[in-house]
């Protein structure tokens, strides 16, 4: 759209956590380029700072150092930038999906998309109708009216990428989405992801433990003890485009 | 999509719960309320249904309802007498308690002139007084049924009529007998009494050598009308004749220097100020602290309910929700509860005043006045809750 090459640009990214004596180092100059339509994969055993990366490009970790920029938006340099609207960033450029689903419990599944578009100034009945085929889209024309409580991982799960989908954000962050799923319903949550990114033409940057579960990504990222390592960036699995 | 109004759907019995506890303890408030300006009515009924403008009491006391006041029925002539005033009519007051069905049974007797004023304000069932011994007309609360006895001094008094909520300024109820039959309740001895007066009295005289013997048998003689007239009352009531000066006529007996004609005014300030002015105090005292009470659990639920949500405040700060989402959340909650608690404690009083012992006076002011209040407390309350919502960090989803 614009001269912006790049949904996500992160240059030299550090996190340190604490001060002092006691200050850990997440993340250490961690810079990643992700385009439109693109899936990537950050892979990286436990502790390694790979939620402390993809916090820090969904906007609610606050980065030491290094820059970080949003669909051509410099958001962070050094800590954020003065009189930047992250909520607002947040619920127009940007959709999560995490771990444990964090589906807002007293909401039905329908409620739980619907107010994802509801506090983007959606009307009442626009947000349903898109809602609902959305949802239907994702085989819960079901579970529309259940609260999260009666749905299942995996459909919970699908929920919630559904509510990550609503407003077709330009980027999509997903922390282990399939951690807390069986391999069946983790497979088909990531194969569900890689349609709707390139469906959406959005940027997916998917964290994950799992090795079996990067299959068919665009590139794939180690980050090992707070560095990236760019030497293993780029093992795109033979397909380029297979789902 | 309202937040609040989801939530409390899907806790309903978690809400609802705490609506009707709340609304108990604002159901107390608000009958604490009623039975402060029950209180005024009560003080002020008997006076208020007398319709008098002035009572003439016994000189030096505030009676006759704070103090004991004792003036011969006669002044009624006098007063009656005086320019400016229409009528006047003696009324006598007394607390009697018995023992009926084995239960201590409590009212407030007066005395009337049938001839005058100062008697029952209405007859609901039944009739006034007809006769001039014998009946009495009793108030509702008393739960007696028209034909019914009552044994009081030497006399059975059988019951012809009910009048509405009369009551005394202490809250019992008020039954009403003709004024000679009050008086004969008050004073009235029985036989064995009286003759035992009679001879004690009639030694006395003969044991007195400075009276001649014939003057003494004629004293004898007349000791009964010397010493059992039962002719006195506690006050005596007067109406003005329209266009008459009340402090003229106030003056005119004051002059007399044995009374002491009080206005309503007056009457009032002494009922209210001095006899239920450490009873309102106390009520006023206790719907403060239960006020407080009632802030401090809402205060409670709502910082509670707030520390419940965190997790989907998180959530909903993740997906970008302005902080008035959030904030109108947890206002709305509160504001709603408080509401439908009002309502709960509205009802229960509304449903159950008639059947308090003490007079419930609902006054729209107050009620309006404690809806603000609660309103207000509830906006104060979740502010508490409110301030912790908005120190969560979205990043506080995360966390599995
Ligand atoms: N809020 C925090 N305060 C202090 N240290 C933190 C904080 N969050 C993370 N860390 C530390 O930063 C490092 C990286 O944490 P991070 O959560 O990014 O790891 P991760 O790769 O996502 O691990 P996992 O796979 O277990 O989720 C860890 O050593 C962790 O202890
Ligand atoms: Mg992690």
């Amino acid at each position: 759209m614009d001269n912006s090459l790049y949904a996500i640009e992160v240059e030299k990214l550090t996190k340190i956590y604490g001060k002092g004596g006691s200050a850990v180092t997440a993340l250490a100059d961690a810079s990643l380029q992700v385009k439109a339509g693109e899936l990537v994969a950050i892979l990286g055993p436990s502790g390694s700072g790979k939620t402390t990366l993809l916090t820090a490009i969904g906007l609610i970790n606050e980065p030491t150092h290094g820059r970080v920029i949003i669909d051509g938006t410099v958001v962070a340099d050094a800590g954020w930038l003065p009189g930047i609207d992250l909520k607002r960033l947040r619920r127009e450029k940007l959709g999560f999906i995490f771990q444990a689903h964090n589906l807002i419990p007293f909401l039905t599944a329908r409620e739980n998309v619907m107010i994802a578009l509801e506090i983007n100034k959606l009307s009442r009945n626009v947000a349903k109708a898109r809602a609902t085929e959305l949802l239907t889209a994702l085989n819960l024309a079901h579970r529309l009216n259940s609260y999260p409580s009666a749905l299942s991982g995996g459909e919970a799960q699908r929920v919630a990428i559904a509510r990550a989908l609503a407003n077709k954000p330009k980027v999509i962050l997903a922390d282990e989405p399939t951690a807390a799923l069986d391999t069946e319903n983790g497979t088909n949550v990531m194969v569900l992801l890689k349609k709707l990114a390139h469906e959406n033409h959005s940027a997916i940057v998917v964290v994950t433990h799992d090795q079996r579960m990067v299959d068919g990504f665009d590139r794939i990222f180690h980050v090992n003890d707070g560095r990236m390592n760019s030497e293993l960036c780029k093992i795109p699995s033979a397909q380029s485009n297979g789902s | 999509m309202n937040l609040a109004l989801r939530d409390i759907r899907y806790h309903r019995g978690r809400f609802i719960l705490t609506s009707i506890g709340l609304g108990l303890l604002l159901g107390v408030v608000i009958s604490m309320g009623g039975i402060y300006r029950g209180l005024f009515a009560d003080a002020l009924a008997v006076l208020s249904s007398t319709k008098a403008d002035i009572w003439v009491v016994q000189q030096n006391t505030n009676g006759p309802f704070a103090e004991s006041s004792r003036i011969p029925e006669d002044i009624t002539y006098r007063i009656r007498a005086v320019p400016g005033v229409s009528e006047a009519s003696p009324l006598s007051f007394q607390t009697i308690q018995i023992d009926k069905r084995a239960k201590p049974y409590r009212f407030f007797l007066i005395g009337y002139d049938l001839n005058g004023f100062g008697g029952p304000p209405e007859i609901i069932t039944g009739r006034g007084i007809g006769q001039k011994h014998y009946e009495m007309v009793v108030a509702a609360a008393m739960g007696m049924a028209i034909g019914e006895k009552l044994h009081l001094g030497l006399h059975d008094y059988t019951v012809v009529g009910i009048t509405g909520k009369v009551v005394s300024s202490g809250g019992d109820p008020v039954a009403y007998v003709t004024l000679s039959d009050a008086q004969d309740i008050q004073f009235k001895k029985d036989n064995s009494a009286i003759r035992n007066d009679r001879e004690r009295l009639g030694a006395n005289l003969d044991a007195l050598r400075s009276i001649p013997p014939g003057q003494a048998k004629y004293l004898k003689q007349n000791i009964s009308t010397i010493t059992e007239s039962t002719h006195t009352v506690n006050t005596i009531v007067a109406r003005l004749a329209p266009g008459a000066d009340l402090a003229d006529v106030q003056a005119r007996i004051n002059r007399w220097n044995h009374y002491r004609p009080l206005s309503v005014a007056e009457q009032t300030r002494i009922l209210t100020k001095g006899m239920i002015e450490k009873a309102r105090m106390q009520l006023g005292l206790f719907r403060a602290i239960l006020l407080v009470i009632s802030a401090v659990i809402i205060a409670l639920i709502i910082y509670t309910s707030t520390l419940d949500k965190i997790k989907v405040i998180a959530t909903l700060k993740l997906i970008g929700s302005p902080n008035r989402v959030i904030v109108g959340m947890i206002l709305q909650q509160s504001l709603l509860m408080g509401v439908i608690a009002y309502l709960i404690g509205y009802g229960l009083i509304l449903l159950t005043y008639e059947n308090f012992p003490r007079r419930i006076v609902l006054e729209d002011v107050d009620l309006q006045v404690l809806f603000v209040i609660v309103m207000g407390i509830c906006t104060l309350s979740s502010c508490v809750g409110i301030r912790k919502a908005l120190r969560v960090e979205p990043a506080e989803a995360l966390g599995g």
